[in-house]
């Protein structure tokens, strides 16, 4: 079933299109991967997903994205609420600086989840949830900043999920990490996919063909292809693709 | 060009697969000829030859796994990687083929041959034309000539039918010649194995080209016994 489906979704920067056209059914519960090279719209297209390009000025949304059979854009929408039922962990770890609890209880605070449960508890879940847990528990009143990169990065994810969001929106989660840390966050996203839907966007196409059960091309501002990953890396549609993912273009 | 290091080294494991490719030819055409010149020399090199198409295979295969560990190839090059692994073991089973015809050569000796050789060689050069086409649909991704090569198994089928009949009268018509005429029935049965393991290469051809894994195999409709 199709958590996010984004119908003709144009994006403009000014008069820059950075956007054209884009329709993609992000289905509950899998991993979609949008690949492409620099500048070709996806990341654009995933800060369309939770709102994010709001904040930049001169932009401007054409097109629908459904969540949930709503339209996100629609006038009265609760951006808000949307960011937590819409998480978002970006290229480089950016945990508060504060301890790790006070981290992933941020959330929980600013949306008084706390008046209804304890907030340990919710801390401790989502620390399991982020595969931290056990490298933390016994120091939780550390500071955040003194974790590895890929601590940080995992402790974000943790921050994340801690509000309860459906969908997490993943921006190069990797791309400062080394490659066991890599892998810690590839195992943790397949872990994850039991209770969210997960979108990520990476420049390591054999991350996306590792990690992801469907995989987006943008070429241009354009979704080139979209396909289950096994068939994307292994007999792709477009010629372009083809090209991109066997290092010919791009 | 984006990888011309890793393009370069594609295209040339594809010439390696082409000069094995050269080697098994030849293999076949030289056994069956060896056979019916009874050429004994020429039968022990032949045999110690196939050593020679075993190690390319290896090579060949080991190369292809390098660069599937450090290249990382995707969709259209990882399939030609795949079709390479597949169509070198291929070869180097025909290879074994025709080390067996010379096998046999060197079994019948110099003992008078019951029949001339007529058919053999006919269906060795038949099996080797299949082969060479097979190879030339595989550097030129043509699927069409892929699709159409299996149809002439049914030539080398034919023949092995021939053989096959014409064997049986002699062993019929002369009992004692039931050796020799066995060891020519597997030397056809050798050459008739590697015309349907061209068929394989075919459809590892198509599979590099499309994508799609199907089965061409006309399950050997022609031939009527043993094989």
């Amino acid at each position: 079933m199709a958590k996010i489906i984004a119908e003709r979704l144009n994006f403009y920067y000014g008069d820059f299109r950075a956007l054209a056209d884009i329709s993609m059914h992000i289905e509950e519960y899998q991993i979609t991967a949008l690949i492409g090279p620099s500048g070709c719209g996806k990341s654009t297209f995933l800060r369309c997903l939770d709102r994010m390009n709001d904040t930049i000025p001169g932009t401007r949304v054409e097109g629908k994205v459904w969540l949930d059979g709503q339209d996100i854009y629609a006038p009265g929408t609760d951006v808000v609420d949307l960011r937590r039922r819409v998480g978002m962990v970006f290229q480089r770890p950016n945990p508060f600086p504060q301890t790790v609890f006070d981290n992933v209880a941020f959330g929980p605070r600013v949306l008084g989840l706390h008046k209804k449960e304890n907030l340990a508890d919710i801390v401790e879940a989502s620390l399991r949830g982020a595969a931290l847990w056990d490298e933390v528990k016994d120091n939780l009143k550390q500071d955040a900043l003194s974790l590895s990169l890929g601590q940080q990065q995992r402790l974000c994810i943790a921050r994340a999920i801690a509000v309860r969001p459906e969908v997490i929106l993943m921006d190069e989660p990797c791309s400062a990490l080394d490659p066991i840390d890599t892998l810690e966050i590839e195992e943790l996203m397949r872990r994850l996919k039991v209770d969210y839907t997960i979108v990520i966007v990476t420049h390591n196409m054999q991350q996306a063909a590792r990690v992801s059960d469907w995989t987006g091309f943008f070429w241009l501002g354009r979704l080139v292809e979209f396909a289950a990953t096994q068939d994307m890396f292994t007999k792709p549609t477009h010629e372009l693709t083809e090209s991109y993912i066997t290092g010919r273009a791009g | 060009m984006v990888r011309e290091t890793y393009i370069r080294e594609l295209e040339r494991l594809q010439g390696e697969l082409l000069a094995m490719g050269s080697m098994v030819e030849n293999a076949l055409v030289e056994s069956v000829q060896l056979l019916k010149r009874q050429d004994l020399e020429g039968a022990r090199r032949l045999v110690a030859g196939d050593y020679l198409i075993n190690q390319k295979r290896f090579a060949i295969e080991a190369d292809v796994l390098v660069l599937i560990a450090t290249q990382q190839p995707m969709a259209g090059d990882l399939r030609v990687l795949a079709a390479i692994l597949e169509i070198v073991t291929e070869l180097e089973r025909m290879g074994d083929y025709a080390k067996g015809i010379a096998r046999i050569a060197l079994m019948i000796g110099k003992q008078p041959l019951i029949k001339p050789l007529v058919d053999l060689p006919r269906m060795a050069e038949k099996a080797r034309d299949m082969l060479h086409q097979s190879l030339d649909a595989f550097m030129r991704r043509d699927i069409e000539l892929a699709r159409a090569i299996p149809a002439q198994d049914e030539e080398v089928d034919a023949l092995y039918n021939q053989v096959y009949r014409e064997l049986l009268t002699y062993i019929m018509a002369d009992p004692r010649t039931l050796d020799q005429a066995t060891h020519l029935l597997w030397v056809a049965h050798n050459l008739e194995r590697t015309a349907d393991r061209v068929t394989n290469i075919c459809e590892r051809v198509v599979f590099m080209v499309t994508g799609e894994m199907a089965e061409m195999d006309t399950e050997n409709a022609g031939v009527e016994s043993i094989a």
